[in-house]
């Protein structure tokens, strides 16, 4: 098993690399950040464009820009923006808050999806389950900003209702808060609730949805029935017989459940002005800067492939066939 | 959905093809179609049906609204600004007083349309070069699965939005076809893994040996075995695409001015969504409700054309799943060719390779 989890590591690493040297290519052709600079009125002199364009090294071709590039990035120097700012200097802080938003976000979505998906099969065609159905179908159809607005909107009714502000909606934090730890862990929290809910509403209606289907075939299968003609209690067969096997399909969707939720994280992020990566790609494209948005996607690729790795390890955990 | 299924005939049975024969006895004396079978079974799920009488009038309304509108969406009224809905503004005016009404109905026009271009052109894709990939296997499997593989890495939100001051500027058909190069990846892993056991049927076999191209081959034989499953994934790829146009327009990496889509209307809309909600609630509204109803239509095709699907079937469902079945599921793991079992029509439908509950 390990061989088989080392080489789909290796096969996710080149895939890591592939996908950051497309976007890199991609951004470069299509970029022009010097663009910013010629319209600027006055025109700058011609020898301050020269030099930007020698700095951005825009005459070499893209591979060679590549490569010093992806170099740098090994040492841990991820280049500077167009306005000269070093980029490490300011990842540190956006993959904290990217990583702050996707991992609440990934752990309420899949473990309250799985909740929901696994009870709604069980009481299939009772109220719950319509509901569920419902809601995630509407949920589903509702795209990440819509949810975020309306959410903002539902917290300013809130507010308004109480009379002090309970939830905040910009920012991941009070800029002129002060007081002790604990009440800055609850300052917080309190700008966390609502673009962790924007996140996470997606994930549970997306994880429940599958989650449901795959516990009803188990449902219905041979072998839960053997479970319990053996003598097992219908809830024992249904958690150590049943939801193992129905967590199997889940374990090859979570890979995937996370583009789904870098995408939503962009909005997210936008919406609730948290300046994270997804926040980053936006005004690294508005800034037609390569290297931003050369990093955004080797950060995205790099979370798709723990992720995708993570499933592999989940699916050898759960079903025993492919340990052998 | 209610075929008639009996209680014995449960899941991890492989044989729960029964569907056909079944629902053909519903009515005897008469003989029933597989064309009018699927009708039938599509107009029992109620859902559906008001997904696709909602798609009907949306277009309808989208594109005939103009006709008879009191304003044009370029049109200012000067004697309203930002005016709530009411009078002959039906849904309120903007800042500088256009009409909301009018400006909805544009950029339903243009969702709609590039939902349903993408959509068809993105299956189209799939099933391309999930064939290719599955009938020839080898070299040219590892290598197209391998692209895929690739793409799903890479969201296509990322790339689209990289891309985007490319085609700033040009023909929105240009966004169509980005669009479509990016969301064929989960459907072309499943035809995939449906050519795989499509190619050692007889008839494919028999179309080989008589010496047939591979290229007629897939476009004669395999491709139109997976109808069923096309016809599905083209809906909801449908949906999937409104969604992926209006998040892109959302950011101004989409549909540009002066063209507006659900998404840019949504965009300026949300700017002032606490003090005049009206700019973005009904665009927000109709996008919701165009996903919501392509997500029932899809829904309902499924049950109707691929009843068999689901295994496990323990009383009369009437609707199952979501906008993405578990059948459909991507297999990211090496192990999990499962997920793709072929579910063809039901009475042909071969022995059930799938060794998850079996």
């Amino acid at each position: 098993m390990a061989g088989f989890l080392l080489r789909r590591l290796a096969n996710y690493v080149v895939l890591c690399l592939v996908a950051t040297f497309l976007a890199f290519t991609l951004a470069s052709l299509t970029f022009d950040p010097l663009a910013k600079l010629n319209e600027r009125n006055p025109p700058p002199p011609a020898s301050t464009i020269e030099a930007k364009r020698r700095d951005l090294r825009l005459d070499e071709p893209v591979p060679q820009r590549f490569v010093i590039w992806m170099s740098g990035v090994v040492r841990g120097d991820f280049g500077s923006t167009v306005t000269d700012q070093p980029i490490s200097a300011e990842l540190g802080r956006r993959v904290g808050v990217s990583l702050r938003l996707f991992l609440l976000g990934t752990i309420l979505g899949v473990s309250l999806g799985v909740v929901v998906g696994v009870v709604s099969a069980v009481r299939q065609y009772r109220f719950s389950d319509y509901f569920a159905t419902l809601f995630s179908f509407l949920v589903l159809s509702t795209p990440v900003f819509l949810v975020g607005t309306l959410l903002k909107f539902g917290a300013l009714r809130l507010n308004e209702t109480v009379g002090v502000t309970v939830l905040y909606f910009t920012g991941e934090t009070d800029p002129s808060f002060q007081g002790g730890w604990i009440a800055a862990l609850l300052d917080r929290l309190r700008h966390l609730v609502l673009p962790t809910l924007a996140i996470a509403l997606h994930q549970i209606a997306y994880y429940s949805r599958y989650q449901r289907s795959a516990m009803l075939d188990v449902l219905g299968s041979d072998f839960l029935r053997t479970a319990q003609a053996k003598g097992l209690t219908r809830r024992k067969a249904l958690f150590k017989h049943g939801l193992r096997t129905a967590l199997i399909p889940m374990a090859t969707l979570f890979a995937f459940g996370f583009g789904l939720l870098v995408t939503g994280g962009v909005f997210t992020e936008r919406i609730f002005s948290w300046f994270g990566m997804g926040d980053w790609l936006v005004y690294g494209v508005e800034q037609q800067d390569t290297n931003i948005v050369a990093t955004v996607t080797l950060f995205v690729a790099v979370l798709v492939l723990v992720s995708g790795w993570l499933s592999d390890v989940l699916y050898a955990a759960l079903d025993p066939r492919v340990r052998v | 959905m209610s075929v008639t299924l009996k209680d014995t005939d449960s899941a991890g049975t492989s044989g729960a093809a029964a569907g056909g024969p079944v629902d053909a006895a519903v009515e005897p004396g008469r003989t029933l179609t597989r064309g009018r079978l699927v009708l039938r079974r599509f107009l029992r799920n109620r859902l559906a049906l008001v997904g696709m009488v909602a798609i009907a009038s949306l277009y309808a309304m989208a594109f005939l609204s103009p006709l008879f509108a009191p304003w044009d969406h370029q049109q200012q009224d000067y004697t309203a600004f930002l005016r709530p809905p009411g009078g002959n503004h039906w849904f309120g005016t903007t800042q500088i007083g256009e009409d909301v009404f009018a400006q909805t109905m544009r950029g339903l026009q243009k969702s709609l349309t590039i939902g349903l271009l993408v959509g068809v052109i993105s299956t189209a894709l799939a099933s391309l070069v999930g064939a290719t990939a599955g009938y020839f296997g080898g070299w040219v499997d590892r290598i197209l699965m391998w692209l895929v593989d690739l793409l799903l890495v890479l969201p296509s939100f990322l790339i689209i939005s990289i891309a985007s001051p490319a085609f700033r500027g040009k023909s929105w058909l240009l966004f169509v076809v980005l669009l479509a190069l990016f969301g064929w990846m989960i459907t072309a892993r499943i035809v995939r893994g449906m050519t795989m056991t499509l190619k050692e049927r007889e008839f494919v076999k028999a179309a080989r040996f008589m010496g047939q191209s591979p290229l007629r081959i897939i476009l004669r034989h395999i491709v139109p075995n997976m109808a069923s499953l096309l016809i599905i994934d083209a809906t909801v790829n449908v949906g999937a695409a409104v969604l992926a146009e209006t998040g892109l327009s959302y950011f101004g990496f989409g549909v540009q001015p002066p063209d507006v889509s659900l998404g840019t209307l949504i965009a300026t809309g949300t700017r002032a969504a606490f003090t005049f909600p009206w700019m973005f609630l009904f665009a927000g509204g109709f996008l919701v409700l165009t996903v919501l109803s392509v997500n029932w239509v899809g829904d309902g095709l499924r049950d109707a054309l691929d009843p068999t699907s689901t295994r496990a079937r323990r009383r009369e469902p009437r609707r199952r799943r979501a906008g993405a079945t578990a059948s459909a599921a991507p297999s990211a793991a090496p192990a999990t060719t499962s997920s793709a079992k072929p579910s063809t029509t039901p009475s042909d439908r071969p022995q059930s390779t799938d060794g998850s509950a079996g």
